[in-house]
């Protein structure tokens, strides 16, 4: 069942086409990935999506609810963990997650017990009566995704939910967060900008701009650029050249100093290569193309070459149409 | 964040009831674990009281056998409910500055049933703080049965709500506390010096006496000053009767509550 379905969204703030004729489709107990660089405006789509924003067209539905017109009911459906922390610092851990199961009415014989599992489902049992202003990152981020969890939404929503913790912190959420849709029933759509993020995701879809480029799951989006690399140093680089387009019959050439070899299954070609010309390599490398790759062929760029500014741009101009429009 | 919808409660009153409650709740936990917060908001009534009060009435003579110090005593329990009310849906801006915000709108709650949680929490937390003022009475040579005491109590209630609606109000038109100064020097001091806290509004000139008497809290200190001096007819006695003085602040309740909410709604 598609428990997300977005069809030809459209979001303008003035002259500015923020969203631009978005469609796509989660299945539910799925990881849906969006993916883009900073500016993309995951956020926006994220925000109509959660009812926080109205499209300008186009239509988005979750678990069947309209997101313009059904939005309490949407928002029963979903949980959120926004990119910045919306927690309540000067509240213990227990009472933010006491606050969000009032928030959306769980039953009154439930409420405890819910908080309790909660706080043990991302080992903050021990802390619950600590404030959270005394939490690291990473603790933050794992009780608001727990939060998130309290009225067992359908769908939960991580809007970069890694962005700024440390590497252990990020594989620590990563593990916890792949496991949920199997143990909670839950689909998770998440947005980020760190590729290898994405690549536990069942489907992907990469935005830039506010379009859509391509989406797929990663090993379809990897096809996309043709499979592995194989780079050589040899001897005599362009007598190797000659060779291995004559012997095996694949495109070969050289850069850098390196001859690079594009191939679908590199594995099987390496021992052929050694076998042919073996006697003048002097080292073999092979890489496997990654979501970084496939955003480099499709929009021309590093994905992580985009700076905060591009973001910044776009915030600030949403802030001062906001400013002229009494935030239509 | 926003959205054209308006969210129309869903008709299901329990659930925003309880929406209602744990917004108050949340204000109240916290007020009441800030314990500078609580001193502060009680030490500058007891300072104007006392040294204002103190001071003036050696420069001011007494009217109908009630003292300077008494005559601000009705004008400081507003200054109270002024300040804290104020204070307390200001907490708006500070909820939106650290993101909790976001965490109240997502919710299957009306936008409704928030701006009447936070004007509930100022009116909670503003007559808390109202009662311990009032229990300096003794102290200023006033005598105040239990009726009194009760009457006073309860147009505080209703005098914060209106105020804390007011300033959920102006919250809704501000994301940071830079604002919050410009609120403080423009609004909130102007509405306090021309309540008749200080001075009687009838001794104003033409023009203030004007915005005094459009002003909610010269009638939310002017009810005190009928139930504490009701025989006192001279310049230290209450400038409107009674009864204008409580219709005027249930009517800006309900008015300030409305549009209060109908602008969160659109802009929140």
């Amino acid at each position: 069942m598609q428990i997300i379905r977005v069809e030809n969204l459209t979001r303008r703030f003035g002259n500015l086409l923020a969203v631009d004729n978005v469609s796509f489709e989660v299945e539910e107990g799925t990881i849906f990935g969006f993916l883009g660089p900073n500016g993309a405006r995951k956020t926006t789509t994220i925000n109509i999506l959660c009812t926080l924003l109205s499209p300008t067209s186009g239509n988005a539905f979750i678990d069947g609810h309209d997101c313009n017109l059904e939005s309490s009911e949407v928002r029963k459906a979903i949980g959120i963990v926004f990119q910045d922390s919306s927690l309540d610092k000067d509240l213990t851990a227990r009472e933010n997650l006491l606050f969000h199961a009032y928030l959306y009415n769980v039953a009154r014989s439930e409420r405890k017990q819910r908080v309790e599992d909660a706080l043990r489902l991302v080992d903050l049992s021990e802390r619950g009566d600590d404030l959270v202003k005394k939490f690291s990152g990473g603790m933050k981020r794992r009780l608001e995704v727990a939060r998130g969890l309290i009225h067992r939404p359908k769908v939960l929503f991580l809007d970069e939910p890694t962005l700024g913790l440390d590497p252990q912190s990020r594989s620590n959420l990563w593990e916890f967060i792949t496991a949920l849709p199997k143990e909670h029933n839950v689909t998770i759509f998440m947005t980020t900008h760190y590729m290898e993020e994405a690549e536990v995701c069942d489907k992907i879809a990469i935005i830039d701009r506010g379009r859509i480029i391509t989406s797929g799951t990663p090993a379809e989006l990897k096809k996309l650029i043709g499979g592995d690399v194989i780079y050589l140093k040899t001897s005599d680089n362009k007598k190797a050249i000659q060779d291995i387009k004559k012997l095996l019959g694949v495109e070969a050439s050289e850069r850098d100093g390196e001859i690079f070899i594009s191939a679908l299954k590199g594995e099987v070609y390496i021992p052929k290569i050694i076998r042919e010309i073996g006697e003048s390599v002097l080292s073999v490398r092979m890489q496997r193309p990654t979501l970084n790759d496939v955003f480099l062929k499709l929009t021309g760029k590093e994905i992580r070459a985009e700076t905060a500014a591009a973001g910044d741009d776009i915030k600030s101009a949403v802030r001062s149409y906001r400013r002229r429009h009494d935030r239509g | 964040m926003i959205s054209n919808q308006l969210c129309v409660p869903t008709g299901d009153g329990m659930i925003e009831a309880r929406a209602v409650y744990v917004i108050v709740a949340r204000e109240y936990k916290k007020f009441i674990r800030e314990k500078t917060r609580l001193v502060s908001a009680i030490a500058r009534p007891v300072l104007w009281l006392f040294l204002v009060g103190g001071g003036m009435s050696k420069l001011v003579p007494a009217g109908g056998g009630v003292s300077y110090t008494q005559f601000i005593f009705p004008g400081i329990i507003g200054m109270t409910v002024l300040f804290s009310s104020i204070f307390s849906s200001i907490s708006i801006i500070w909820d939106k500055e650290f993101g909790f915000m976001k965490e109240i709108l997502v919710a299957p709650v009306s936008r409704f049933s928030v701006v009447v949680g936070k004007a509930m929490s100022g009116m909670l937390l503003s007559t808390t703080q109202a009662v311990i003022i009032l229990t300096l009475y003794p102290f200023i040579g006033l005598e105040l049965g239990l009726l009194q005491i009760a009457g006073i109590l309860l147009v505080c209630a209703v005098l914060s709500f209106s105020i804390a609606s007011f300033g959920i109000l102006l919250a809704s038109f501000y994301d940071s506390y830079e604002s919050f100064s410009v609120i403080m020097n423009f609004i909130v001091m102007p509405m306090f010096f021309l309540s008749g806290a200080m001075y009687p509004v009838k001794l104003l000139p033409t023009v203030l006496r004007i915005v005094a008497k459009c002003n909610p809290l010269t009638y939310g200190i002017d009810a005190p000053k009928n139930i504490i001096f009701p025989l006192e007819t001279g310049r230290m006695g209450a400038d409107f009767p009674l009864f204008v003085d409580v219709a005027v602040i249930l009517v800006s309740s309900v008015v300030f509550v409305l549009i209060a909410g109908k602008t969160f709604e659109r802009k929140a």
